[in-house]
């Protein structure tokens, strides 16, 4: 039995500022306002629409675990919010058959005045739970969130990582038969998500579905043994989750080391500050793949806009599993050399600022590059993520001796040394 | 302990977000399906408390709050319309004349400023989960009933000062109540689903809710409108709800069964016809807000 199909699903956004209307915009046809909803779907041309997903179809079977796995905007949260009934599908039909619980924002629910314990019972409900099973599970939620002791404080005064354990165990007590998770795992401490990953395991072992999106592909295909790729709204792979994985990687590394915005309106970022190119050097040549002991140069080119912005450039670098490698800016106390820009106010025009990977630090595989240009060290103003991707090849530079399998996010090549400390007898008697 | 229920014992998921098959099409086609605010009622419940709470919380006075409004504009008009204007009160002391009505117009008004922004200010949850839209409206209209209940309590110590006599007749409040609660429901239903795609409803708010104040019989009798005009004036379900208030708990008489018979009806149909609308667009809110 299928516990989710979804069959030739379009969504369609508006795009531009506001969505609403002004009553002055709409009061000429302010009674033919239900009629018109329904033929805007239809009839107004493409031009201020986007297509977060086009004709996407699929089935997922009572009990099975899927990934949803692609690039940013490539449709995997749209897709999650229509299985989830929060909007609906411009064309096309979804299915969906039993009790579903989507995590996909947890602490959507939450009011920062009320305590712990009420917004239990807040989150409780909004997901569907009854009273009666809040209560009965009340003691076991707070154990899974480790709150024990601040169950009566109002949350405005948790930290960050207490309210998502909040919320988590607030989720992961709901015994859905139908489970959406978007990307909650990208936020607590290291200890926490190994035990939400535990808990979704157990979900699934007791033959509930899941359907899962993350950026973490260690994660789907460890939790999941189908997984879908999308690609620009549209499905392109489905399969076993290693194989649709490796097809994610290799579609990613597709670009030619270099990614170029030429129109100052639409390019990436806001008013204030664009980005015009990224690109990736190595070895003197822009190119996506690079040997494993050469310099990699990360070159940013952007548009200022705005005269006397203070503007500042880092970077994440991000291993083909999504975790984090490093992060780096541009800032003085931060930079081996000196970046006579950094925070200074910047005249109108373009900019390159560039950033070296030393060679013999990263491992062999895929990595990203999330970029982002802030005014005042504080306000992102250009902020992609994964905007750019390379392969690091070790071909042979350090591989004249051990040839097997080089674990580790990176491979620095470190200092060793070993001294000879003396013979074996001395003072202490021979071997013999 | 840790507790595993296994299929068979989950008594509570059978109600809970709705078991069983749910199909979304495209379109904007309605969900009429009021067993789905019943089946949910758990939720309702918690999300009025939450209003309660979080109002009383965040203000020093509190739920004195509750009480100070309506006590207030008592004090305000019995000095301008009867000390200053003379404004006739059917022989009643003006306070409670006045109060008896504004005990449950401050109920009316609170709901509506109260109910009408809520779908715009629950954008995070509407963005991100789903359940019944209508609840946002509906529980900050369920909510402001604990005010009026307070209210209406000083109401009762102020008709004590005035000896003014309790009766029997007074009971009716309760039936007078529900139909103001489902009058109320059904405009904030409207509303607050147009302030989703025409945010000039906000601030239209205030001065419709003023406007429509002097046109039902609170600070002066209805019987000061020329019977000629009453037709009209009864279009207004609050005229005949106000009116209705002031009979059982002031002169202490049965309500005129042909005005509450116009608000009951004015308020089952503008609350069908609210719920509809609702339904009707809820889906595309998430897109628009």
């Amino acid at each position: 039995m299928n516990a989710i199909e979804v069959e030739n699903v379009s969504k369609r956004y508006r795009i531009g500022q506001t969505s609403y209307h002004t009553l002055r915009e709409d009061i000429y046809n302010i009674t033919g306002r239900l009629a018109r909803l329904r033929k805007d779907r239809v009839k107004a041309n493409d031009a201020g629409h986007i297509w977060a997903l086009r004709d996407v179809s699929f089935q997922i079977e009572q009990g099975e675990r899927v990934g949803i796995i692609g690039r940013n905007g490539s449709g995997k949260t749209t897709l999650l919010r229509l299985v989830a009934g929060i909007t609906r599908p411009t064309t096309g039909k979804i299915t969906v058959k039993g009790r579903m619980a989507a995590l996909i924002e947890l602490m959507a629910g939450f009011h920062p005045e009320l305590t712990g314990r009420a917004n239990i019972y807040l989150n409780g409900a909004i997901m569907g739970m009854s009273r009666k099973e809040i209560e009965r599970k009340f003691d076991e939620i707070v154990a899974f969130a480790e709150l024990e002791n601040f169950i009566d404080t109002p949350i405005k005064r948790y930290s960050s990582g207490m309210h998502v354990r909040l919320g988590f165990a607030v989720a992961a007590h709901l015994e859905p038969d139908i489970l959406l998770v978007d990307e909650v795992l990208a936020v607590g401490d290291a200890e926490f998500q190994k035990k939400c990953l535990g808990k979704m395991g157990d979900v699934a072992n007791e033959g509930r579905t899941v359907l899962f999106v993350s950026h973490n592909l260690g994660s789907v295909v460890s939790l999941c043994p189908r997984a879908i790729l999308l690609d620009q709204g549209r499905k392109c792979a489905e399969g076993l989750s290693s194989d649709v994985v490796n097809e994610y990687v290799a579609k990613t590394s597709e670009n030619q080391g270099e990614r170029v915005w030429d129109d100052p309106r639409t390019a990436p970022g806001n008013e204030k500050v664009r980005l015009h190119t990224v690109r990736i050097v190595s070895g003197g040549m822009v190119t996506s793949s690079v040997d494993i002991d050469k310099d990699v140069r990360v070159e940013v080119e952007f548009w200022n806009f705005k005269a006397g912005a203070r503007l500042s450039t880092s970077i994440g670098l991000l291993d083909k599993m999504g975790v984090v490698v490093l992060a780096s800016g541009n800032m003085h106390s931060a930079n081996l050399v000196r970046d006579e820009w950094f925070g200074k106010a910047h005249p109108a025009g373009l900019y390159r600022t560039v950033c070296t990977l030393p060679g013999n630090f990263l491992n062999e595989g895929l990595y990203n590059i999330s970029l982002s240009v802030l005014t005042d060290i504080t306000n992102f103003e250009i902020a992609e993520r994964e905007v750019i991707s390379f392969t690091v090849h070790d071909t042979g530079a350090m591989r004249k001796e051990f040839v097997g399998v080089w674990g580790g996010v990176v491979r620095p090549k470190l200092a060793w040394q070993t001294e000879y400390q003396g013979p074996l007898n001395d003072g202490h008697g021979e071997l013999s | 302990m840790r507790i595993v229920f296994g299929k068979k014992d989950r008594p509570d998921v059978a109600k809970g977000s709705g078991r069983g098959t749910r199909v979304m099409t495209a379109g904007i086609g309605s969900q009429f399906n009021l067993g789905e605010i019943w089946r949910r009622r758990d939720l309702l419940w918690t999300l009025t408390l939450r209003e309660i709470q979080i109002r009383y919380t965040q203000s020093v006075l509190g739920i004195a709050w509750a009480v100070l409004q309506p006590l207030a504009l008592m004090l305000v008009f019995t000095l301008i319309f009867s000390v200053l204007l003379k404004v006739p009160s059917e022989g009643v002391p003006y306070p409670v004349f006045s109060y008896s009505a504004l005990t449950f117009w401050t109920f009316f008004q609170g709901s509506l400023t109260r109910a009408i922004p809520s779908l715009e200010a629950n954008e995070a949850l509407i963005k991100k989960i789903y359940f019944p839209r209508e609840f946002f409206p509906i529980s900050s209209v369920l909510s402001a009933i604990f005010d009026l209940v307070i209210a209406f309590v000083i109401f009762l110590v102020i008709m004590l000062y005035y000896h003014t006599p309790f009766t029997l007749n007074m009971f009716y409040v309760v039936p007078l109540v529900v139909i103001q609660t489902i009058f109320t429901i059904g405009v904030c239903l409207f509303a607050s689903a147009f302030d989703v795609y025409y945010r000039d409803v906000k601030y239209a708010l205030p001065l419709i809710v003023q406007v429509w104040m002097y046109a039902t019989p609170i600070i002066y009798p209805m019987s000061s409108i020329p019977e000629r005009f009453w037709k009209f004036y009864l279009l207004n379900p609050m005229t005949g709800i106000i009116e209705s208030y002031r009979a059982v708990l002031v002169k202490g008489v049965q309500p005129q069964l042909f005005y509450v018979g116009v608000a009951a009806a004015g308020a089952i149909v503008l609350f069908v016809l609210g719920y509809f609308y609702f339904k009707r667009i809820e889906m595309s809110f998430a897109d628009v807000i």
